[in-house]
């Protein structure tokens, strides 16, 4: 009984901290964006080109906070 | 610490997320249906490739390459007549050249001519005018001339009027001439 | 099951069975997945296939949408991998319009997402991968595996160089499926969440007076996630037209 709770409080622990790193990919995602978007206003006919480039870097970016989404997926409900 | 962890436990079965696990777990991580979605996947992706690459897709790339063409052929004509018109805009204006020409050329012909014209009037008016003025210089000479005989005329007669009331005898006429021109000689 | 009134973010992706059917030992059974499979390859059919059915050279409404989605993918993939990559066309246009529309069509309510089940976007990396690996190995033959040496590494650093390049290849199905599944279940958990927050709220007495809180989230939830599920769509397909690029030109 012990165990299974602690188990279970750890689950929960180790999913709360895996949703950190989604908040740090949060941050790559919003530099990626915020850049491209400094630079598109410097240069803005240069911008059209760079667009898909922007968004290969977000998803990129965004992919690894998505690996600490699945983490806490995994630990409530497979683990 | 073993009441909080009993609660704990209580808290976690009585949470939601923890509903479906009771239902054989997270059900995009149950592999009993992996089979059944991955059939159906095939099927139909297999399907919607077929049909894309088959019918629609060439269908729409035909479409597109079509109104390609048809607004390039569109563009090629409107050039070439473009190239005709200013190739007729050339030929008008050489046409307008041409006449500015001509009528240049007509003008300045009647300018000669009748600048010739003139021309040929004046040195008529001009030679009738020398005629004229020899004509009167001729008259002119000859009155003169008759003017001056007749001086001498008068000369020898106020010449012999002046001897014969002088001397009272009348010269000769022979004599008279001879002095005048004695005089005249001098 | 869970009670009326709690929250249940993960009912709405439970796949139910429609049509019970059993093929070879397996259970190949039409069910809600599969209802929604058919429905985005209806739709897309029908804007597609009927839509162009016309060849008008002025387009219609439905024309124009074809077009337009031609066209956009087109652009995407000739703008990444040059004018070589449009033998992949057919494959990638359908993959995009695909994912597109079970992102879509997931958003409607009481729809089912397929694309938020992992087996779905995994079969589809593994497929691009596949392709990629096929189209590599076709038309370079061992020029291909090139790729996974950088030029210019000095010799010492090589092996490593190698296994990183190798490792970011194999790691490449793995985030390009995990991508669009965990935002497709993310986004739906929290929509659900929100809307769940603002019954909750609205039961709860008083404290209703502070359901529309929740509610304005999930509105602007819901607009985000429409934002998403074209997102990750054009994410997938431009990914995919990068990973095509390496076997096109696998020179570094």
């Amino acid at each position: 009984m012990e165990l299974a709770a602690a188990s279970a409080l750890a689950k929960f622990i180790g999913a709360g901290l895996a949703c950190l790193g989604m908040g740090l990919a949060a941050i790559g995602v919003g530099n990626i964006f915020g850049n491209f978007l400094s630079g598109a206003l410097r240069n803005p006919s240069a911008a059209d080109g760079q667009f898909g480039r922007a968004f290969i870097g977000a998803a990129l970016a965004e992919g690894l906070g998505i690996f600490c989404f699945v983490v806490a997926l995994v630990l409530l409900f497979v683990v | 610490m073993r009441r909080f962890l009993a609660s704990a436990l209580f808290l976690s079965s009585a949470l939601p997320v923890l509903a479906a696990e009771s239902k054989g777990g997270f059900p995009p991580f149950n592999a009993s249906t992996f089979a059944g979605q991955l059939f159906w996947l095939a099927l139909t992706f297999g399907t919607l490739y077929l049909l894309m690459s088959r019918v629609a897709l060439p269908r729409v790339g035909a479409i597109l390459a079509d109104r390609e063409a048809k607004i390039e052929s569109s563009l090629a004509q409107a050039s070439k007549a473009q190239a005709a018109a200013e190739v007729e805009a050339q030929g008008l204006e050489q046409a307008l050249a041409k006449a500015k020409a001509n009528a240049q050329a007509i003008a300045q012909e009647a300018r000669s001519k009748s600048a010739r014209e003139i021309d040929a009037k004046r040195s008529a008016v001009e030679k009738e005018l020398a005629a004229k003025m020899i004509a009167a210089e001729a008259s002119i000479n000859e009155t003169k001339t008759k003017a001056m005989a007749n001086v001498e005329d008068i000369a020898r007669d106020a010449v012999s009027a002046i001897i014969e009331q002088l001397s009272g005898k009348a010269p000769t006429a022979a004599a008279v001439t001879k002095a005048i021109n004695a005089a005249r000689g001098e | 099951m869970a009670q009326p009134g709690t929250i249940d973010p993960i009912h709405q992706f439970e796949i139910q069975k429609l049509v019970p059917i059993n093929l070879f030992g397996f259970d190949m059974s039409f069910t809600n997945s599969a209802l929604w499979m058919v429905i985005a390859v209806s739709v897309i059919t029908l804007v597609m296939v009927y839509g162009s059915a016309a060849r008008a050279v002025v387009p219609g409404r439905l024309q124009s949408l074809a077009e337009m989605a031609y066209e956009f993918v087109a652009n995407t993939l000739t703008g990444v991998t040059g004018r070589e990559g449009m033998k992949f066309f057919p494959f990638v246009f359908s993959l995009f319009m695909f994912v597109f529309a079970a992102n879509m069509l997931g958003m409607l309510p009481g729809s089912f997402t397929t694309t938020s089940h992992i087996i779905v976007t995994a079969a589809f990396a593994m497929l691009v991968i596949t392709v990629v690996l096929v189209a590599g190995i076709v038309g370079h033959g061992s020029h291909f595996f090139g790729l996974f040496v950088p030029s210019g590494v000095p010799g010492w650093l090589l092996p490593f160089m190698v296994l990183i390049e190798v490792v970011s290849f194999v790691s490449r199905p793995i985030s390009l499926s995990l991508r669009l599944f965990g935002n497709m279940l993310a986004g739906h958990i929290a929509l659900k969440v929100f809307g769940a927050f603002v019954a909750a709220l609205l039961g709860a007495g008083a404290a209703g007076i502070l359901a529309p809180l929740p509610l304005l989230l999930a509105v602007a939830l819901t607009a985000l996630e429409f934002l998403v599920a074209f997102l990750q769509a054009y994410v997938f397909t431009i990914l995919t037209c990068v990973y095509l690029n390496d076997a096109l030109h696998p020179g570094h």
